[in-house]
């Protein structure tokens, strides 16, 4: 059987993963190169798990062999979406585009099919799911308002008394919640609108990426980021209007509406005027500077994309750049980094992070083995794959003890809860989990 | 199958890893090479024992048994032609024992070669053989497609360093050939014999591997060459002046376009050839050898010549090198990858031979391979979707087998005959040659249990298919 995209064999919804992934899907040469750089496929240990046999799966499923539903949602489910795989792939596959483009028709499959064989408790946690994605995460205020409410509800002390309740309704979620940072007050917020003078000298005007769990639970890293950028003599503007990125939206295969804050956020920062529009996590940073692909087709956005795309930098680039930093105290001890997928493999930011951790006066930095291995966040698997999450990080843990450093670093939000899970999985109650920003923000004195 | 077959193979391995859904078997159905196969089970199999009954099982009910270990063959080694068991060795990875009294390596066959690397030269030993995909492909399935790498010249091929094995039979029988001793003389070499066998006469469980000690210095340098003959001449002289390169690798003129035109890096576009030559040992006499190296390539015309000073520019050196695979995808979505090799002094005849093939059929053909072994891999790059284009394909890889043939060389330095090349098998091994072979596969497997349909022709198989309609 010749595939093409009139074969009769073919459902409507493989015709449509065939448009959209057959391409990019017969690019892969099936030599196997991404194997050793799959976290999923080295803890599952089958072919199933791994990225060259998802390609296929794909391509098999668009040719009408495999059913989408039945065959083809498991294994593309349990895809991190690291994206270790590209760089690791010799002949440059568009992985991620293939896994969203994927599950963007599962998405829909999911929406539409009444055959749907899905079990009902799945199909109300994906109900769940999407809501969460709809009406919360596109909505700054919202959002915040959640993030007062964790302060108060740490403040109140009800979360020692709901460790409890927590548990009943989900395990998973209980962990995090228990793993999340106590929060500053929120007065100390940064406000939308805000454009703060950079101490000395001007040397850039930026402007700063909120991100929508950033902004509302890890408010005051953003703070400290804005700090830091002010100590390196940027101009900080929080442009107005900006909104998640969309990250969360486009892996769970809501396309359109991650296009939709796509649009958005490009119109709120070209309005800011500014030099580089800066971020401080890994995953949302990947999701913006690939506007110019999400928006690629729009004639209308391409350039305004691409523009945009030009300006994103992570706050390790930037800091780098206009560096050195204003480093006021020494600093004691060890200090070991773990990677952020997104900001190494997409971003392909490896560099800056490490050399501004080893510029910290006082600091032993020590390389983790296998640092550039994802730790089994993947934005929100591990809330979905709880299990299959932990036996990654895990993993991750026994490399992070053989470091023996006092304080692990990552630079995205999802990384840091994990890696604090981690930590309390272990035991190793001495071991402090930090933001980038955190470390260097505590050696310039800023608090 | 018959359905209880099932139930036994559950009776032997664990349900975790006995692998029956749709979507698992036809992540089992291909390999780095062509076509795509079904097998009706996949098993993951941990111990020699659960092998055996495995086996056994086969026999009984005349189940075809492919071993596998990461897929990465380019010749179809591993691909289920016939259905029946898929046997994945990648889980059978538990023993990397370095013995460095013996200078040892006993490995179990899922380990990846790479690791062994690594873990000799932590102990200051150094396993050569080292295939392009040594840090994804398993020891066992470079044992058993005898596959190599760059390092074939100076330190020879892998079957060099396999001096014991343990095997389970076609029969399911568990036996150890050779042992720990470098020199063994006892009966018939079965060791060399399921060396390249392709998995058509045993199952490897574990291997005792020869290391050496590590070289503690190397050197490399990249050379242009104008034209194609002085890079053959060079080759020649630095061999015949007593230098023995650890590396030797040629890239064509297509090659070099390719790699430039992806990833601009200076490299001269209107060379006929570039080579990369790397010599290791003593420090002094690798500062020596590569002063030597790059005397005579500029003496043979070498346009430029440039010398590593340190790692850094090493590793730019062999960048060209292995910006080749991705520069070439460029070109088109199918890669054909062919590993004829002939006598080094047949390098120029060859490479003459390969242009005329790749203009009489109209392909894009770049060449690019080991010269110090005279193992080149031509590559062919299409669209298999374009079954006009395909056909000239066939053509093509038919007259290349050919022409190194007849060139004194042989179908296939490391890639193995696999399905792709079993068409061929006659012309260069002739009938009787051929049937030699063929008694010793029947006598091993008279069941044909053992991954069946592998390097020999199907009756009537006259040449290679690589369209899909037509498979």
């Amino acid at each position: 059987m010749s595939p093409s995209r009139n074969n009769p064999g073919q459902t409507e919804r493989a015709r449509k993963l065939f448009e959209l992934t057959y391409e990019e899907t017969n690019q892969c040469i099936q030599c196997g190169y991404c194997l050793p750089a799959c976290p999923t496929y080295q803890s599952m240990g089958r072919e199933s798990a791994s990225p060259r046999g998802r390609i296929a799966l794909v391509k098999m499923a668009a040719e009408g062999k495999l059913d989408i539903t039945r065959d083809l949602a498991e294994p593309i489910d349990l895809c991190l979406g690291c994206r270790a795989c590209e760089t690791a792939c010799p002949v440059g596959v568009p992985y991620g585009h293939i896994l969203e483009e994927t599950k963007q028709v599962l998405h829909e499959s999911v929406a539409r099919d009444p055959l749907n064989p899905q079990q009902p408790q799945h199909k109300g946690r994906e109900r769940l799911k999407k809501a969460v994605l709809r009406h919360l995460f596109p909505y700054p205020k919202r959002l915040r308002i959640v993030g007062r409410m964790v302060y108060l509800y740490q403040k109140s002390g009800a979360d020692r008394l709901a460790t409890g309740v927590l548990p009943k309704i989900s395990e998973p979620a209980a962990r995090f919640a228990a793993a999340l940072p106590r929060l500053e007050s929120p007065s100390r917020r940064y406000n939308p609108g805000d454009v703060l003078p950079p101490v000395g000298p001007k040397k850039a005007r930026v402007a700063f990426f909120n991100g929508c769990l950033m902004d509302a639970v890890m408010y005051r890293i953003n703070r400290l980021t804005i700090e830091l950028l002010r100590a390196v003599g940027c101009e900080v503007v929080i442009p107005e209007t900006q909104t998640c990125c969309g990250a969360l939206h486009a892996h769970q295969g809501m396309k359109e509406a991650a296009e939709q804050l796509a649009r958005a956020n490009i119109g709120a920062f070209e309005r800011s005027e500014s030099d580089f529009y800066i971020n401080n996590a890994g995953g949302c940073g990947a999701m913006l500077i690939e506007y110019d692909q999400l928006l690629g087709k729009d004639p209308a956005w391409r350039e305004r994309a691409r523009d945009f795309v030009s300006k994103s930098r992570d706050i390790s680039q930037v800091l780098d750049q206009f560096g050195p930093l204003p480093f006021k105290k020494e600093w004691n001890g060890t200090i070991t980094y773990q990677d952020s997928c997104h900001l190494r493999h997409v971003q392909k930011v490896t560099e800056e992070p490490r050399r501004l951790l080893q510029s910290v006066p006082g600091a032993t930095f020590v390389e983790m083995a296998d640092s550039d291995r994802c730790c089994g966040s993947g934005g929100i698997y591990n809330l979905l794959h709880y299990d299959e999450s932990m036996k990654i990080l895990d993993d991750k843990m026994e490399k992070a003890a053989d470091t023996c450093a006092e304080t692990i670093v990552t630079t995205n939000p999802g990384c840091l809860l994990q890696m604090k899970l981690g930590v309390a999985r272990k035991g190793m109650s001495q071991t402090r989990v930090l933001h980038l920003v955190e470390v260097l923000a505590e050696a310039c004195g800023l608090t | 199958m018959k359905p209880n077959v099932i139930g036994e193979i559950l009776s032997i391995i664990p349900q975790e890893r006995v692998l029956t859904d749709l979507a698992d078997r036809y992540t089992f159905s291909y390999d780095a090479s062509f076509g795509e196969y079904l097998p009706d089970v996949v098993v993951q199999p941990h111990t020699t024992e659960e092998i055996s009954r495995l086996v056994k099982l086969a026999n009984r009910e005349i189940i075809p048994v492919y071993p596998r270990g990461s897929a990465t063959s380019l010749s179809g080694g591993p691909l289920p032609v016939k259905g029946g068991m898929v046997l994945d060795m990648s889980r059978m990875n538990q023993k990397l024992e370095i013995d460095t009294e013996n200078m040892l390596a006993i490995v179990s066959p899922g380990v990846l070669t790479a690791d062994i690397h690594r873990q000799a030269e932590e102990a200051g030993l150094f396993y050569p053989p080292d295939p392009s995909s040594s840090h994804v492909s398993t020891i066992g399935g470079n044992l058993l497609e005898n596959s190599s790498g760059p390092k074939g010249l100076k330190y020879g091929t892998t079957k060099e360093y396999v001096i014991g094995l343990e095997v389970v039979t076609p029969m399911g029988d568990v036996i150890r050939t050779g042992g720990k001793t470098v020199k063994n003389v006892t009966g018939y070499d079965l060791t060399r014999l399921i060396v390249g066998s392709e998995g058509t006469l045993g199952i490897v469980t574990e291997a005792i591997l020869r290391l050496i000690p590590k070289p503690p210095s190397r050197k490399t340098l990249l050379a242009a060459f104008d034209r194609f003959e002085d890079s053959g001449y060079a080759i020649t002289r630095i061999l015949s002046s007593g230098i023995l390169p650890a590396a030797m690798e040629l890239m064509d003129q297509a090659c070099i376009r390719a790699v430039e035109n992806y990833q601009p890096s200076g490299l001269p576009v209107e060379a006929e050839a570039l080579i990369i030559i790397e010599v290791d040992g003593h420090p002094a006499a690798v500062e020596e050898e590569i002063r030597r190296c790059e005397e005579i390539c500029r003496g043979q015309g070498a346009n430029t010549v440039t010398v590593a000073r340190d790692e850094k520019e090493r590793e730019t050196i062999w960048k060209a090198r292995k910006m080749v695979s991705p520069a070439i995808t460029q070109m088109g979505p199918t890669k054909i990858s062919e590993d004829a090799t002939v006598p080094r002094s047949q390098i120029p005849a060859m490479m003459k031979r390969l242009r005329q093939i790749a203009d009489k059929y109209r392909l894009n053909l770049v060449v690019f391979g080991h010269a110090g072994d005279g193992n080149l891999h031509p590559n062919i790059i299409t669209d298999k979707r374009n079954e006009e284009e395909m056909k000239r394909v066939e053509d093509a890889v038919t007259e290349i087998f050919e022409a190194a043939v007849e060139l004194g060389g042989t179908l296939s330095g490391e890639h193995g005959i696999g399905v792709l090349k079993a068409p061929y098998m006659e012309m260069e091994l002739g009938p009787i040659g051929l049937d030699m072979m063929k008694k010793i596969k029947e006598a091993w497997d008279p069941n044909q249990i053992l991954n069946p349909g592998k390097i020999f022709p199907e009756p009537g198989q006259t040449r290679v298919v690589l369209r899909q309609n037509e498979s």
